[in-house]
């Protein structure tokens, strides 16, 4: 490995995503692709969907980003890059160009559970050498907080609101990871920038493997979670002690742990920072709280059930 | 040397893309333009040209893919039709926004619903305000010769815009014409290399494609857009004079047939134009002096020439082979707005035809050639626009 993976040495290194963006001051986001993008000493090429993290990071004649960066739209990261991608090996079979290159697809849930799915589905089923990162907020936040297949079970959003009759969202989320997985690429991962380090490894491994890629990140949102600003990386913490958001990845097929909380503790640690969980917390949704616990603790099992053992 | 065959136009259109050699190219399959992407796909696996292929899973990733490649820094090609184009139609704007030189035949053919594949214009007049040139088609051949110059035009440096090149679906893309090909060498000459304008492969210098710009500037981008759509015309006639050095094939930003003296005239689109050029003859051989006018530079409209070509007929039909429902043929304003400015005009009338692939017949033209004869003589046009060939 190039460099220790010590954040005293990782600070010494050039920034590809700088210092300068609009993100939200304790936006999650940001934080992940910092750590992404240091993850890998080859030069990179960044395909970013509209949302939070575009339009926050280059505006007007200013730029966050360091690397050769491109955005057309909403739906489109994944298939933009492909196309990015395919000119880079039809130059280099011609022997028009010869530099090692390495590409990352970053999108918000939205634009990656929802109106993405087909044209990640696509590029991920051509095979095309990339990393796909999601950074997972769990709603639309950059249009102000409605409803995506990734909002959990009796979460409120704007397009989802809880109200006297419905309690929020009425659906569980969609669990992209294991869609992915079943696409059966190389290489799936689940991971949170509270456990950077493994983050880190992660994508650099993924950088390694030839083919198509998928890392899907929590990145909190205090605005949609309704949190403090300077919670995201104790609310991403409590996401993965909670086994909320297990941290695991699925290479070639065989899925395996990477962190495993020491003690794993009730869920409602993990939603009760957050206002967006706060009507769940009265008598009358208990109920709808028991099902969230019951929800993660399946999941968990089954995770811990496919999950290699050493 | 040139060589004359016997082909359909995709097959004419497959050979022209085989003969640029392009770097990358998005295929979807979609009738009738299947075909002439399958063609190309075998040249592709017999090793007949360099291109990567990307094969998406739908039109929206097809023109993704295509801009993302065309700024990664290549040639990039693919070809559409209908449903395909409409699907594309967000990404066709940032195509052009992006300034990137994709080149596209687009096989016409209607929309839905009700479910139609056959040809019309419905989709390329739908995308008609994409920021796309857009060059059309009477015949394979010029369909052929189109797809070829279609790559300087959108590539010159003053330019850099992406392309349409259309062409009827089944008529044209279906049909076996008479066609002369050129040869390889000739074609790889005429289009030269492809030149690469701030492309995302240039490490050494990051760029950004897509920022968001709000409202200190955006108004400015979009005038800057007209204003390359401005220079597009005589890049178009200098690439045409050109290819008339090479081929003897001479091309303009329209044509014009039996206009200079005529007293009434029919402007016409693609296919439809051949049959009214012989429709033409006849009412010449009866003593009256009719004409046509093909435009074939479409986007951007060249206002002044076409006013200029038709301000001394009497009469002039404009003939749509798609609607804009509750208003005038697409066609017919632009027509109608080059005219405009004129102090003496002709009377002017719309008519739609051949929608969704029904046939336009001879007798359509004379039909059409007839009552313009009449409104010549009278000064008075009865029914501004109408649908001929329509079962009542």
């Amino acid at each position: 490995m190039a460099t220790p993976l010590t954040l005293k040495e990782l600070s010494k290194k050039e920034d590809r995503f700088t210092h300068g963006h609009r993100m939200c001051s304790g936006c999650g986001a940001p934080v992940v692709v910092k750590i992404a993008m240091m993850a890998t000493e080859y030069p990179v090429i960044v395909s970013n969907a509209t949302g939070c993290l575009e339009v926050s990071s280059c505006i007007s004649e200013f730029t966050a980003w360091n690397v050769p960066w491109i955005h057309t739209a909403f739906e489109n990261a994944a298939a933009t890059l492909s196309g990015v991608e395919t000119m880079y090996r039809s130059l280099k079979k011609q022997g028009k160009f010869d530099q090692e290159v390495k590409f990352i697809a970053f999108g918000g849930d939205g634009g990656t559970y929802d109106i993405g799915f087909q044209s990640l589905s696509g590029a991920m089923e051509r095979g095309h050498d990339m990393i796909y990162i999601c950074y997972d907020n769990g709603a639309y936040m950059n249009t102000g907080i409605q409803r995506s297949s990734a909002t959990p079970l009796g979460a409120d959003t704007t397009t989802c609101p809880a109200g006297s009759v419905i309690p929020g969202k009425l659906r569980n989320r969609k669990n992209l990871t294991k869609i992915m997985a079943a696409h059966d690429i190389p290489y799936v991962a689940q991971a949170s920038p509270s456990h950077w380090q493994d983050l880190f490894k992660k994508v650099q491994k993924a950088h390694e493997i030839k083919g198509p890629k998928f890392i899907n990140v929590i990145a909190p949102c205090n605005r949609g979670w309704r949190s403090k600003t300077n919670d995201a990386i104790q609310l991403s913490r409590l996401a993965v002690n909670t086994c909320y958001w297990p941290l695991y990845e699925i290479e070639d097929g065989v899925t395996r742990i990477t962190v495993t909380p020491k003690e794993k503790i009730p869920v409602a640690e993990f939603m009760k920072p957050q206002g967006r969980f706060k009507h769940l917390f009265t008598p009358e949704n208990e109920g709808l709280l028991q099902r969230v616990q019951e929800e993660v603790d399946k999941e968990w099992a089954k995770l811990l059930k496919e999950a290699k053992t050493d | 040397m040139a060589k004359v065959v016997a082909v359909t136009g995709n097959e004419a259109c497959a050979n022209a893309l085989r003969q640029v050699n392009p770097d990358v190219c998005g295929i979807y399959p979609i009738t009738p333009q299947t075909d002439m992407m399958q063609r190309f796909a075998s040249f592709i696996a017999d090793g007949k040209v360099d291109t990567e292929s990307i094969l998406v899973e739908s039109e929206h990733s097809s023109m993704s893919a295509c801009i993302g490649a065309a700024a990664a820094g290549g040639r990039v090609i693919t070809a559409t039709s209908s449903q395909g184009l409409a699907l594309m139609w967000e990404m066709l704007h940032i195509a052009s926004g992006d300034r990137l030189p994709i080149v596209m035949p687009v096989v016409n053919r209607a929309l839905s619903a009700p479910l139609n594949i056959h040809g019309d214009h419905s989709d390329a007049m739908g995308a008609r305000d994409t920021g796309w040139i857009q060059l059309w088609s009477e015949n394979g051949q010029e369909a052929y010769d189109n797809t070829i110059q279609a790559f300087r035009i959108a590539e010159h440096m003053d330019i850099r815009l992406p392309i349409m090149v259309c062409l009827d679906g089944f008529i044209i893309s279906h049909s076996i014409e008479r066609l002369e090909y050129l040869e390889d060498k000739q074609v790889k000459d005429f289009v030269g290399p492809f030149r690469n304008f701030l492309p995302l492969l240039d490490l050494a210098k990051p760029k950004s494609y897509g920022p968001l710009i709000l409202t200190d500037l955006y108004h400015e981008y979009k005038r800057a857009q007209h204003e390359i759509m401005t220079k597009v015309k005589d890049v178009v006639l200098d690439v045409a004079k050109d290819f008339e050095k090479m081929s003897g094939r001479k091309y303009g930003i329209f044509e014009s047939y039996r206009l200079e003296d005529a007293d009434v005239a029919i402007v016409i689109l693609n296919s439809a134009a051949g049959t009214t050029k012989d429709v033409i003859d006849q009412f010449r051989e009866k003593g009256i002096k009719a004409g046509l006018l093909k435009p074939r530079l479409f986007r951007p409209f060249p206002f002044a020439e076409i006013a200029d070509a038709l301000k001394n007929a009497k009469a002039v039909c404009v003939m749509d082979r798609a609607d804009s429902y509750g208003s005038y043929g697409p066609l017919f304003m632009e027509v109608a707005s080059a005219l405009y400015p004129l102090e003496k005009k002709p009377l002017l009338m719309n008519k739609i035809y051949g929608l969704g692939g029904r046939d336009y017949l001879p007798s359509h033209a004379a039909q059409v050639l007839t009552e313009l004869n009449e409104i010549a003589k009278s000064g008075k046009v009865n029914v501004l626009k109408e649908y001929i060939g329509v079962r009542e």
